[in-house]
């Protein structure tokens, strides 16, 4: 009766582990499904090469070389705020901060974190889409700048924890190894436990990138959506993301404007899935 | 433990069956941003005369609507332009006979901010800025500023009737598109927002929208015709130049609940709803 009773349970938890791949499995199906048939209409070549975006237009233009560059170009700068400061704030907690001051780090972070974007958004929306445009003269604070900053935030505790988990998880002995050989304690961070840690610092940086780029909400709202090919950071763009949120509703289903947005999460998704491999292998390439 | 399934089968059939009853009592509205605030009104006016009718009335923007009414997953769409013909098309293609009523007209009022002197422009002007053309506030005698260029997005009822109406000029062959460094923004208010601190901004949006924040340019149709304020008065005699209808869309002629909203919607009491939520109402 036990052994049945475990064998159950066993059974049971197996599947629960299978559904996942499952699911993913059907969705990435229904993605490519939906989104495939829009090459019936456009060559691939002209999707991710065409400069106009007009979908609704007759007939429609359906470049998404502006969208893709938007949302590039938005990752790229909240990977050059967040990187910096995320790395040097996961230092500080696990090398530098007393026991008092770190606790408190980590439960900001995590709340940090816990703020849903929408509301992030609209945060910078009011606060620093006023304060980009007087800073920088601009016509208009709706930029890949303010994007990039407010999605740096989001990016942040992704990287702040997992690269503090990695520099936590450097053996105890390289460290003393290295004071017992007079070095100081910034000389052992930056030549032994940052280099020994770098894999799991990198799979940080990736799954921080991750979040940021398939991120919608905080972008659609700050980034004033212009479908152009963006010439600086201080240029309005419109992302892959924000595009899809703002079109499904409109889509008539079954034509080429929804087989379209479907192709551009295709896109996001194969964007996504690289970022997401590299950290993973980086992750794995530290435990061996 | 059969009995116990069984006798739980049976209480949901009739739970189905109460919430299936209870679907006769109460319609879904959906679609145009600018109708939204309109239906809301003239729901709850009607539900506090008629109580045990219960109409839910959601934006998310005509093509928004229309696309739920030809899934079926609402009773009435909102929408302020006409339906497409691909999607008559489509909603055959599903058995539902999209049923055209209008109900009230709004003029799309063009605003700047109140700081820029500019203050009344030609149709052609319009196209020209929206287009991008015309890139600086010098060119039409204001200061020299670029000119930062507002629309909603494409699911917006009022983004393609801006397109049709004042780039396009009604003319059907026309590729006149938005400029594609035009932001897309949103909401109305977010348009609002954005003119209300931004002197070298230009947007559109429903007459309702207006405040003291804004201010709205007169618009003439070419050079030699007068300059035409937004306002209701305007609209009604038809001489300001871009008024459109606002319509809803049933399946079929309308029955039942959906009839009766939309009889009051028509009725003297609607229409003084209309007013109320600075719409001009239709003359009968």
């Amino acid at each position: 009766m036990r052994k049945l009773k475990e064998l159950i349970v066993e059974k049971a938890i197996l599947i629960c582990g299978l559904a996942s791949i499952f699911f993913v499995g059907l969705i990435f199906l229904f993605l490519l499904r939906e989104g495939l048939a829009v090459f019936s209409f456009i060559t691939p070549f002209k999707f991710l090469a065409g400069k106009s975006w007009y979908p609704i237009s007759e007939p429609p233009q359906l470049g998404i070389l502006p969208l893709i560059l938007g949302s590039l170009l938005v990752t790229f700068g909240a990977a050059v705020i967040s990187i910096p400061i995320g790395v040097g704030c996961a230092i500080y907690i696990a090398e530098i901060a007393p026991l008092r001051i770190k606790e408190t780090l980590k439960a900001g972070i995590e709340l940090l974190a816990a703020i849903p974007s929408v509301v992030l958004g609209f945060i910078g929306m009011v606060t620093l889409v006023p304060l980009v445009k007087s800073v920088f003269h601009l016509p208009t604070g709706l930029t890949a700048l303010s994007g990039s900053i407010m999605l740096a935030f989001m990016a942040m505790p992704t990287i702040v924890s997992v690269a503090e988990d990695a520099l936590y998880s450097v053996p105890k002995n390289y460290k003393e190894g290295a004071f017992a050989l007079g070095a100081t304690h910034w000389q052992t961070i930056w030549r032994v436990l940052l280099p020994a840690a770098s894999s799991g610092i990198v799979a940080a940086v990736m799954l921080g990138i991750g979040r940021v780029i398939g991120e919608t909400m905080a972008v659609m709202m700050i980034t004033g959506n212009a479908a152009v090919i963006p010439r600086s950071i201080l240029a309005p763009v419109r992302t892959l993301t924000a595009t899809i949120a703002a079109e499904m509703g409109e889509a008539v289903v079954g034509s080429e404007h929804y087989f379209a947005l479907f192709a551009i999460g295709i896109v996001l998704f194969i964007i996504s899935f690289a970022i997401n491999v590299t950290a993973d292998l980086f992750l794995h390439k530290r435990q061996l | 433990m059969l009995r116990k399934i069984a006798l739980f089968i049976v209480s949901i059939t009739f739970a189905a069956n109460a919430f299936a009853a209870s679907g006769n009592n109460s319609i879904q509205v959906k679609g145009s941003d600018t109708m939204v605030n309109l239906g809301q009104a003239w729901a709850e006016k009607y539900m506090e005369n008629n109580p045990g009718g219960f109409i839910a009335v959601t934006g998310g923007g005509s093509g928004t609507g229309l696309s739920s009414l030809i899934s079926g997953t609402c009773d009435i769409a909102m929408s302020s332009r006409n339906i497409k013909e691909k999607e008559i098309t489509l909603a055959q293609k599903k058995g539902i006979n999209p049923e055209e009523i209008k109900v009230a007209l709004d003029g799309l009022a063009v605003v700047v901010n109140p700081k820029n002197p500019v203050s009344k422009l030609t149709v052609d002007q319009l196209a020209g800025i929206f287009t991008g053309r015309i890139a600086n506030w010098k060119e039409l005698g204001g200061p020299d500023e670029k000119i930062v260029v507002l629309s909603r997005e494409v699911n917006s009822g009022t983004h393609v009737y801006f397109k049709e109406h004042v780039l396009r000029k009604m003319d059907p062959n026309s590729k006149e598109e938005f400029s594609p460094a035009a932001l897309m923004l949103s909401s109305s208010q977010a348009i609002a927002d954005e003119v209300a601190g931004n002197i070298a901004a230009i947007g559109y949006y429903g007459m309702g929208y207006i405040s003291a924040k804004q201010k709205p340019v007169a618009i003439a149709k070419d050079e030699k015709a007068p300059y035409v304020e937004p306002k209701i008065s305007n609209v009604i005699n038809g001489s300001y130049p871009v008024s459109r209808p606002l319509l809803l869309y049933t399946n079929g002629a309308p029955q039942g609940l959906v009839k009766k909203f939309i009889d009051f919607a028509l009725s003297k009491e609607g229409q003084d709803i209309v007013l109320a939520t600075d719409f001009v109402p239709i003359t009968n």
